[in-house]
């Protein structure tokens, strides 16, 4: 069990840190209760009770971010395959437009079917 | 060092040539006019499935690790279990072809204006296609794949398409995308399970491959512990998708919700995969510490077999009652892991195949009994149908028969080897419990054949609506296949005897 | 047995002549039943062929086999689909095909009206090669496989005319009790699997040799159960009745001539088991026994004269039952008294058949009376068959009926005068209830409905009966002839055994006896129903007031012979209600209060099945580190 005592103890830092913090804060802060203190931390935007549109966030939203993270992915791929390019030679380079090629059918996909349309 | 991998190119090629008929398929959803694409995408669908099979049958007789670098073995169990599945999604893409069983448009709205209009201007959601062959393609990897990434890739290869179909009921749609979010919750669940598995798996032995797992096994070096809950947590999340209790929770309200073609093609094809690669995984990484996971596989496969046959007697929905049947049918299939042996093998394979095509039949026969709603799945409603349209009623009752195993049918002969080969093995008790509940799954079979053709009809709307040729199609090639492997056994029971071999 | 032909054909050609007519539609429709009767009689020429080549080879080498392929093979289990034909299933195939040809012409004429012609004889041929596959399978297994194919083909052919009402509760008893059956079949395929590792008759027999009697004895009553539900035996009698819902041709052949003796078939095949199994052999010789008085009971109460004729069948059916159990003499007299009765029963049948056919598909017996002048070649081959079945000699009946009864009188002691008695008094009934279908039928004044011509039917129907009848009168003489049948059946049913015990009467003393009871059932029917023949007319009130009267004496059959059956049917009905069903109610009691606690964790929310899977995979952790540790 050797190698597992070092995790058990930032395991246990970490625990007694956020204790501490916690108990810490709670003894020597100052208490002082008002309206705006109860009330949810929303980036400093008045926090409503429901969002706009009947409580429905637009889809919109989920669909860019979807698209966002299907491109950051393909950058994460394309990152390692240029550290080794010059050792994979040409069988990295036709994978790699392989890989380009399928997630730009699924980008012409989106293109074509309006979800790059924010209305 | 770093050096680009060496690809059998020919081995993976059924693999390749589905997931590029599906890309041409996203290609086509995306540049196709809307009229064209449905039978553009089915067209696509089938070539490529049809091509895969063709390039399999080319490359039966080759056995190879090295496919790609170390991650997929083609053995004989690879080559059977991939082309079952190839031919029972041809059937299943048949059967999701006829029209009327998918939503105009997934996004609208159940019950809302955009919802009406859609089906007005007569839309259709064919991406089902390209999804189709996603899934199957993460099916053949995950019954040929040989270390955790690649089955974990595939695992999710195969989920995901799953999740999105079941929610694209065209009739009942709350209920099917109700089916469709558990379906993933769950399904995701699972997958941290799987993927929890495998890290401690691979923190026992620091290998990924299967055969590494083996030898870590054999020379016994590592934590125990590590070992023991890396088999239980990969454990749970092969279980979970081959639906055995009590991991089998989300099959009924799945079954049900899901557009009937798919959860054919679901209770099929799935099954093939998740117990290829469970199979794969215990035949090949796990055989040498079978004393520690033998019985508790047992317990799970006798009460799967008792909880699906047991909670099969009270349901009223049709869907639900196959549900059930299919985790009963889990619970028999485990019995071939528990086997451990060649004949164990083969019954499985065998068993996958009758079992396959009885499920997709009777699914077909569920799509054509209709009222003006559309599906009438509760089964009072379904009393006297065999007055009604004795043909497809006897269809169904035939795979009944052979869900519950009749002699002559491929249920009974599935059923008898995967028990022999148990019983060789001499696990008695699985099989006594399996007797057992093949009897008590019987009675239930029996009494819907009592319903369908021996009580007489009520004066309702429902009616069987005339099949179309491509479901004629499945049905005639479900009956052909369910009579012809129950009277003539062998002529599946050879080639899956010389297929079942696993490459360490 | 190292002879090999090629059997499958026998089987193969009407299986495909059924196939190819149900697929090909209404295309067929024209020529469709010439074609079933050709392929019909082609069997019935193959047939003869093997029974004269069969005949040509020596003793030892007879029976002829082959291996079609090899059809199961799981681990030690290996099965192959291979016929055998040797002198018991060669006495079948001629039966079934030449009864069926004949069965063939008849029907051309007699569903000439018919739309669905086509389909029906489709069926018939589907039904000639499962009944064929029944007789030549090696193996129990494969004789399971023909067992549910003539089940089938009876099913669809029963429920031919399925706009009958009767035909739902009909088809649902054949059901039922032919499930009761067939779960006693597989029941004994699986005690011989298990016991004897072997499903095939002849290693059933070698294993039988030194099996424990407890085993033997077992699978004789399962097999006896499956014979019972197939051949209509006491308790599983009740469908056969019912299934007269079917065209005649049908009666005929499946519920007369050859699928219900596939009991008797069943138990003379494993004869190495109820030799060896004293307590198996009494079993069947009860049931037998029940059985034939029972049915000879029940015909004197019909007055439609195709359940006349089922409860006739039902308790000559009884005859060759007890003949079986009657040890190892009985069975040549019990497949003698099967092929006599397999001529008889069918000429019978084909002349309900035309006389039905003559009198607009009335059954009704009282509707009938002087039929013999309209129909007279009917009325004469019905006559022959009448005289073969009561045992006038020298028609067929009297020969093999002769010998069951004195075959029941050596049994010896109590039992030999108790059977003997059961049959001897089965005899006279038989005799009464017989003459009473004649005289109703052919005799007396005419009962007929308005609006009907009787005529005599054409003479496609008439030259299968006339042939038959030939059977009738001739079949018995042949094959008792030198003791023929028994010596040409000793090969396979090993007759060399222990001869019965010693003569109860000489065999002229049994025969002087059973005329005599004949003479006297037939004498009483004769005197009962000349009285009350009508001499009006039928019609109008007179009609009524002679209905009436009619059912008066119905009513005294009923009471004096049905109500008491019935009494005692029900009383066993209660206790099997009380007792064998309250098991079964008990355990699909607790199945349902179990599965109804299921579907309660079923209760379709996402958190409850993800606690369900944490719980699980806990409990297998645990379940695990448990073992290990």
């Amino acid at each position: 069990m050797n190698p597992y005592i070092p995790i058990l103890v930032i395991g246990a830092i970490g625990f007694g840190f956020a204790a501490f913090s916690v108990g810490v804060a709670a003894i020597t802060g100052p208490k002082r209760y008002n309206r705006a203190k109860s009330e949810a931390y929303e980036c400093g935007i008045q926090p409503s009770p429901q969002a706009a549109g009947g409580g429905r966030f637009p889809v919109k939203y989920f669909l860019t971010a979807m698209l966002f993270i299907v491109f950051d992915i393909e950058i994460v791929f394309l990152y390692p395959w240029a550290v080794t390019f010059d050792k994979l030679g040409l069988f990295g380079l036709v994978e790699m437009v392989i890989f380009i090629l399928t997630v730009f059918v699924a980008y012409a996909y989106v293109w074509r079917r309006g979800g790059l349309e924010w209305d | 060092m770093f050096t680009s991998p060496i690809l059998d190119y020919s081995l993976l090629a059924p693999i390749l040539i589905i997931l590029a008929g599906a890309l041409i398929g996203v290609g086509v959803e995306a540049f196709a006019r809307k009229e064209q694409r449905a039978p553009l995408q089915l067209g696509i669908a089938l070539v490529s499935v049809v091509a895969s099979f063709v390039q399999l049958l080319r490359v039966r007789n080759v056995r190879s690790l090295k496919a790609a670098i170390d991650s997929v073995a083609f053995d004989g169990a690879t080559v059977f279990m991939q082309g079952s599945i190839l031919v029972l999604a041809f059937f299943a893409l048949l059967l999701i072809a006829d029209r009327g069983n998918f939503v105009a448009q997934a996004s609208a709205i159940p019950g809302s204006q955009d919802e009406h209009s859609s089906i007005a201007e007569g839309k259709s959601q064919t991406e089902v296609f390209p999804l189709t062959l996603f899934a199957i393609s993460g099916m053949m990897l995950f019954a040929a794949a040989t270390d955790l990434i690649t089955l974990f890739v595939a695992l999710e290869v195969l989920s995901l398409p799953l999740y999105l179909m079941a929610g694209l009921s065209r009739r009942r749609r709350l209920l099917s995308q109700e089916a469709a979010l558990k379906y993933f919750l769950l399904g995701a669940y699972s997958s941290a399970f799987f993927l929890f598995g495998g890290a401690f798996l691979y923190g026992y032995s620091g290998s990924l491959s299967l055969t590494g797992i083996a030898t870590a096994i054999d020379v016994n070096s590592g934590n125990d512990v590590f070992l023991l809950i890396g088999i239980v947590f990969l454990m749970v999340g092969l279980l979970f998708k081959i639906g055995a209790v009590p991991f089998h929770s989300w099959t009924p309200d799945v079954y049900q919700g899901a557009p009937t073609p798919i959860t054919g093609f679901m209770a099929a094809c799935t099954k093939i995969a998740a117990l290829g690669a469970m199979l794969r995984i215990f035949y090949v990484a796990l055989s040498a510490d079978v004393v520690m996971w033998r019985p508790i596989v047992t317990v799970i496969s006798i009460i799967t077999m008792l909880v699906g046959a047991i909670a099969a007697l009270s349901q009223r929905d049709v869907k639900r009652t196959l549900a059930f049947s299919s985790i009963a049918h889990a619970g028999f299939l485990l019995t071939g892991i528990i086997a451990l042996n060649q004949s164990g093998l083969k019954a499985s394979l065998f068993y996958l195949v009758a079992y396959g095509f009885a499920t997709i039949g009777a699914f077909a026969v569920v799509t054509l009994v209709r009222d003006s709603a559309g599906e009438v799945s509760d089964m009072n409603r379904w009393v006297g149908l065999g007055k009604k349209s004795p043909l497809i009623a006897g269809a169904f009752c035939l795979f009944l028969l052979s869900f519950g195993g009749i002699p002559l049918t491929s249920g009974f002969i599935a059923k008898f080897s995967i028990f022999t080969a148990a019983y060789e093995s001499g696990n008695t008790t699985v099989v006594v419990f399996g007797v057992l509940t093949s009897a008590i799954a019987l009675f239930f079979y029996l009494r819907v054949i009592v319903m369908l053709f021996f009580t007489e009809p009520k004066s309702d709307a429902v009616t069987v609506s005339v099949p179309s040729l491509k479901v004629k199609l499945v049905l005639a090639a479900s009956v052909i296949v369910t009579i012809v492997l129950g009277v003539y056994p062998s002529l599946l029971l050879n080639s899956a005897q010389s297929f079942a071999s696993f490459l360490r | 047995m190292t002879t090999r032909t090629d059997l499958v054909y026998l089987i193969a050609l009407p299986l495909f002549s059924s196939a190819f007519l149900l697929l090909l539609g209404r295309i067929a429709d024209k020529w469709g039943h010439f074609f079933a009767t050709a392929i019909s009689a082609s069997t019935f020429g193959i047939g003869l062929y093997e029974f004269f080549a069969m005949r040509s080879r020596s003793g030892d080498f007879r029976a002829a086999t082959q291996r079609i392929f090899e059809w199961i093979s799981v681990g030690t289990f290996k099965v192959d689909a291979s016929l055998l034909l040797d002198q018991l299933s060669i006495c079948f195939v001629l039966l079934i095909t030449g009864v069926g040809t004949l069965i063939h012409i008849y029907s051309i004429a007699y569903m000439s009206h018919d739309r669905d012609r086509r389909r029906f004889f489709a069926y018939l041929n589907l039904f000639i090669a499962a009944m064929l596959l029944l007789v030549l399978g090696d193996s129990y297994l494969n004789l399971y496989v023909g067992w549910e194919g003539v089940g089938l083909a009876s099913y669809l052919l029963i429920g031919f005319w399925n706009e009958r009402p009767a035909y739902a509760t009909a088809a649902k008893k054949a059901f039922v009790a032919n499930r009761v059956g067939d779960v006693g079949l597989s029941l004994a395929i699986m005690i011989a699997f298990t016991q004897f590792g072997s499903v095939t008759f002849s290693g059933v027999k070698d294993a039988a040799l030194h099996a424990s009697s407890a085993a033997l004895t077992a699978l004789g009553a399962m097999l006896l159960l499956a014979a019972a539900g197939k051949s209509a035996q006491f308790p599983l009698q009740s469908w056969l009745g019912d299934a007269m819902a079917g065209p005649t041709p049908v009666s005929a052949l499946i519920h007369a001539a050859t699928m219900v003796t596939a009991g008797v078939y069943l138990i003379t095949r494993s004869n190495f088991i109820f030799d060896a199994s004293s307590t198996a052999r009494l079993l069947v010789v009860i049931v037998g026994a029940i059985t034939l008085l029972f049915g000879a009971i029940v015909g004197t109460a019909k007055d439609d004269i195709k359940k006349a004729l089922a409860a006739s069948t039902m308790s000559q059916i009884g005859y060759m039952i007890l003949a079986t159990g009657l040890g190892p003499v009985g069975y040549a007299f019990a497949i003698m008294h099967l092929l006599t009765h397999g001529f008889f029963k069918a000429s019978m049948f084909l002349g309900a058949g035309s006389v039905m056919h003559g009198m607009n598909d009335e059954v009704n017996m009282r509707r009938y009376g002087g039929l013999g002048k309209v129909m007279p070649i009917t009325a004469v081959t019905f006559g022959l068959g009448y005289l073969a079945i009561i045992g006038v000699p020298p028609f067929a009946g009297f020969y093999s009926k002769d010998k069951i009864i004195e075959t029941a009188f050596n049994a010896g002691g109590a039992r030999g005068i108790l059977l003997g008695g059961a049959a001897l008094l089965g005899a006279a009934i038989t005799a009464f209830y017989m003459t009473r279908v004649v005289v109703l039928t052919f005799t007396g004044q005419k009962r007929w409905a308005d609006g009907t011509h009787p005529h005599e039917s054409p003479s496609l129907m008439l030259i299968p009966i006339i042939l038959l009848s030939v059977g009738s009168v001739a079949s018995g003489f042949l094959l008792n002839k030198g003791n023929a049948l028994v010596h040409w059946l000793a090969p396979v049913v090993d007759a060399s055994g222990a001869e019965g015990g010693a003569e109860l009467f000489k065999p002229i003393v049994v025969s002087a006896l059973a005329l005599g009871v004949v003479v006297l059932g037939v004498l009483t029917a004769v005197l009962k129903y000349r009285g009350t023949v009508p001499v009006e007319a039928p019609a109008g009130s007179p009609l009524t007031r002679f209905a009436r009267r009619d059912l008066g004496q119905d009513d005294f059959n009923h009471r004096v012979l049905v109500l008491p059956g019935r009494a005692i049917t029900k009383s066993l009905v209660g206790m099997d209600f009380h007792f064998v069903d309250g098991i079964v109610r008990a355990v699909g009691w607790t199945l349902s209060y179990l599965s109804l606690s299921l579907k309660k964790v079923q209760n379709g929310y996402v958190r409850s099945y993800a606690l369900l899977m944490t719980i699980g995979a806990i409990a297998l952790l645990a379940t695990i580190w448990l073992v290990t540790l």
